[in-house]
């Protein structure tokens, strides 16, 4: 066996390779610091896989590409940042609600708007929850080191085909374009889920079929001529005006995130157990969490992190478990503070948020100085 | 008989059988008495049947509008988009599958107003698909509103004091955008426009083929024109010339009237195969 | 007991400071058995502004990417010297080119004065190459990496027909240090 080549890369080419990893063989996207290297790294290496990649008119063009690609039958991804993210909003919502698996990166940058295109942001986390409207089940990964982008991308792609939707990938403009060393996993080395396929007689098939938990999907072109749209539909996907089963297919999707988030979850707890302090961090922000975490316990002070890798669903489990001894919980944020009200919402301790949205990152120390307080 | 030879044998001896390609339990449609969407759709089902397509290699893609709904009635693999989006899709189908052929049907304000961006750059690719535009010159969906080919000085729910705005040519953009088959029909001359999909579906490329029909609930009634089959005369039937006669007649009876047939064709590389051909080069290295 | 040494290449873009940054960053973790981090910051242009690129190197694994206790940074315009080299750390290493930086700061850190950029032109007959020559006074100055694992690390970054360009200006770059170091 080969010896495992060390790599050092970029987050947004690890993106792409844990795309390509995962199965992904189509990409469409439109130009956007600071996500393009992740089109850029596909346009050359999907061809070579016999994948496709597409350089699309606009963000909305990119978004409605990959679902069409996705039904009929391939692993699909697009890229894109905070003004791309707005506009992808209404492909999001049909993708949820058609259950089209697909896998949309947000690298983060600074906004409202144009905002700060070259610097680093956490400002999308609320919008990738509540950005498309309607109700709809999301899930956001959001991974803080260049290995792990590869990983989680992977793990995202999983999640989509497992769980026939959309999946997120939040990281922001440091993890995008900083490098690190990677390694690149050997073929069946990580775990690729396929989607499943209906093993019935097309005649007896339904896309939307309530009996499963997550139904089946068929690729377009392989015998089963099904319907597929963005309306309310019945089990069959065709539209209904009936009340009951409008207001059961909306459940339905939800649920299926919902019953499965032990699944979904992930964190990493850095010193939580019976930490008196917490700093609950995703992204960037937590790799300075994990530092000022180290420094304070080499002072004495019982400082913990949670760190969420799964943001959506967001772990309250897991937050409420950490916060179980904790005098006060902190939240770093490249925002004006907006995950730091759900952590409100869940735990009894005091919660203090730090934020920033100069384009700068948190670095340890303010972090480290919050929790010092509570010590 | 002596008299026998003068009478016409009808052209079609057997009815045509529709149910083939519909989704029966999906019917009734939800288009107006009057609308001439269904005549449309008639002539499609016909073109498919001649084309020799099967169903299942069929994607039928369509955005948000009263044409886009359809895809519910066939029975093919079948798409049902956001507003001005279908082409998106459709390009995504068809690049993953490019054994498949792509219809998409679309209505004036989807393709030319929302998804006038897809529009012109999916005509840019040339990639391969028919792209069937119901152009009726109204949102009818939402209740009669002016589009970018509802001409000026005609009314509408948001133009009550008369339309200020200039129209579309929807066949001439196509054609200026890169589109390589651009065709015109009616709901009118309905033999014409089965020819023209049969021809448009035969194309190896981007093909768009505009389809002059009527709304005669919201049009009709907001323009006092006093019925669908009066509408269909004024539209389609006086309003349009055949590109076949065209030089055949005088002036005055080509004033101010749309062409009628194929337009534009040309043979130019198809996307699709462009990225085969990319694929084969650089596979593997 | 683990160490962190943090490196800043600064100047414009177009100079080469994200290059030289990856070109440090992998001598270290590729050629060599540490950790490194590379980030960068610089304006919505791909040319002019001022640029810099980080390097954070360690024996363990780096959490914070970003330098905020300098050891040793290059500044190869004005601009970039004078917004960044606040954080250059006590008896840390300025390195500035004499012809584009004119206004020196002052600090207690060590600053190195050469005309990396003209040398470049004269020597070379190309000013991109400045950043190499950066590179190679740097690992004489600190050593944070050995001479080998930096020499791999920029012939790997380079085409083929420009690696012996690049392997001069590198040596180059170390004998210049060399000659600054002796005049102390």
């Amino acid at each position: 066996m080969a010896e495992k080549k060390k790599l050092f890369m970029q987050g947004n080419e690890a993106c792409a390779e844990g795309a390509l990893y995962a199965g992904c063989r189509f990409y469409a996207g439109y130009p956007i610091t600071p996500s393009t290297e992740i089109a850029e790294y596909l346009s050359r290496t999907l061809p070579r896989v016999g994948g496709k990649f597409i350089q699309m008119e606009d963000e909305i063009a990119s978004i409605s590409a990959i679902a069409g690609a996705s039904l009929a039958g391939l692993k699909s991804m697009t890229a894109t940042s905070g003004p791309g993210f707005s506009l992808k909003q209404e492909g999001l919502g049909y993708a949820c609600m058609a259950e089209i698996p697909c896998v949309i990166v947000d690298v983060m940058r600074g906004g409202p708007s144009t905002g700060y295109p070259t610097g680093p942001s956490q400002s999308d986390v609320m919008q990738a929850k509540w950005g498309t409207h309607g109700d709809h089940p999301v899930i956001a990964v959001t991974p803080a080191y260049v290995q792990e982008i590869l990983h989680e991308t992977v793990r995202a792609f999983n999640l989509s085909e497992k769980y026939r939707t959309p999946v997120l990938i939040l990281f922001d403009e440091i993890v995008g374009h900083m490098r690190e060393p990677v390694m690149l996993p050997e073929e069946g080395e990580l775990e690729v889920i396929d989607r499943e396929k209906p093993t019935c007689p097309p005649e007896e098939y339904l896309p939307y079929d309530a009996g499963y938990e997550i139904p089946p999907l068929a690729a377009f072109g392989e015998g089963y001529r099904f319907h597929v749209t963005g309306l309310n539909h019945k089990d069959d996907g065709f539209p209904t005006n009936d009340p009951e089963m409008i207001q059961e297919g909306i459940k339905r999707i939800i649920r299926k995130i919902d019953n499965n988030k032990e699944d979904i979850w992930k964190n990493e707890e850095h010193y939580i157990d019976g930490a008196e302090v917490v700093v609950f961090a995703y992204g960037s922000t937590a790799r300075s969490a994990k530092y000022a975490v180290r420094e304070l316990r080499k002072k004495g002070v019982k400082a913990g992190l949670l760190r969420a890798l799964t943001l959506w669903p967001f772990p309250d489990e897991a937050l409420k478990d950490a916060c179980q001894k904790a005098r006060a919980v902190v939240v770093p944020e490249l925002n004006l503070g907006q995950i730091v009200y759900e952590v409100e919402r869940l735990v009894d301790c005091h919660v203090e948020g730090i934020y920033r949205v100069d384009g700068e990152p948190i670095n340890p120390m303010q972090i480290m100085e919050a929790m010092e307080k509570y010590s | 008989m002596s008299t026998a030879a003068a009478v016409k044998k009808p052209k079609i001896s057997v009815p045509f059988d529709y149910s083939k390609y519909l989704r029966k339990g999906k019917l009734p449609h939800i288009w107006c008495p009057g609308c001439g969407h269904g005549i449309v759709l008639k002539s499609l089902l016909r073109a498919i049947e001649k084309s020799g397509l099967s169903k299942d290699d069929i994607c039928m893609v369509s955005g948000i509008g009263c044409s886009s709904r359809t895809p519910g009635y066939v029975d093919f693999n079948t798409l049902h988009t956001l507003h001005g989006r279908a082409l998106s899709y459709a390009t995504g189908v068809k690049l993953a599958k490019p054994e498949m052929k792509v219809i998409v049907v679309t209505g004036d304000g989807d393709a030319l107003a929302i998804g006038g961006n897809h529009f012109i750059h999916t005509c840019r690719r040339n990639i391969d698909m028919t792209i069937l535009v119901y152009s009726n010159a109204i949102y009818g969906m939402t209740g009669g509103q002016f589009s970018p080919t509802t001409p000026s000085g005609s009314y509408s729910t948001t133009s009550r004091y008369g339309n200020i705005e200039p129209v579309f040519d929807c066949c001439e953009l196509a054609k200026a955008s890169g589109a390589t088959f651009v065709a015109r029909g009616t709901a009118y001359h309905v033999q014409e426009l089965e020819r023209i999909i049969l021809e448009s579906l035969k194309h190896k490329g981007t093909s768009v083929v505009e389809i002059l029909d009527s709304c005669p609930v919201y049009y009709g009634r907001l323009n006092k024109m006093k019925s669908a089959s009066q509408m269909m005369e004024l539209i389609e039937k006086n309003g349009t010339v055949s590109v076949k006669q065209v030089d055949k007649l005088p002036p005055e009876k080509v004033q101010g009237k749309l062409l009628r047939g194929i337009l534009h064709k040309e043979d130019r590389p198809e996307y699709c195969e462009e990225y085969q051909k990319l694929i084969d080069r650089v596979s593997g290295k | 007991m683990g160490y962190r040494y943090e490196l800043r290449f600064s100047g414009s873009g177009g100079q080469g400071m994200i290059l030289a940054g990856i070109i440090m960053a992998e001598a270290a973790c590729i050629y060599e058995d540490k950790m490194a981090v590379q980030s960068q910051s610089y304006g919505p242009e791909s040319r002019g502004g001022a640029s810099k690129s980080e390097v954070v190197i360690s024996d363990e694994p780096i959490d914070y990417p970003k330098a905020t206790s300098i050891d040793c940074m290059l500044a190869l315009t004005q601009e970039a010297c004078s917004k960044y080299h606040k954080d250059i750390k006590k008896d840390g290493i300025l390195l500035v080119d004499t012809e584009m930086v004119a206004e020196v700061p002052q600090g207690d850190f060590k600053v190195y004065e050469a005309p990396i950029i003209e040398s470049a032109r004269e020597e070379f007959g190309k000013t991109i190459v400045a950043n190499i020559i950066s590179l190679g006074m740097i690992t004489e100055f600190t050593g944070v990496v050995s001479k080998e694992a930096i020499e791999k690390a920029v012939l790997a970054r380079v085409p083929e027909a420009f690696k012996d360009l690049n392997r001069r200006a590198l040596h180059f770059g170390f004998e210049k240090a060399k000659e600054l170091k002796g005049k102390e």
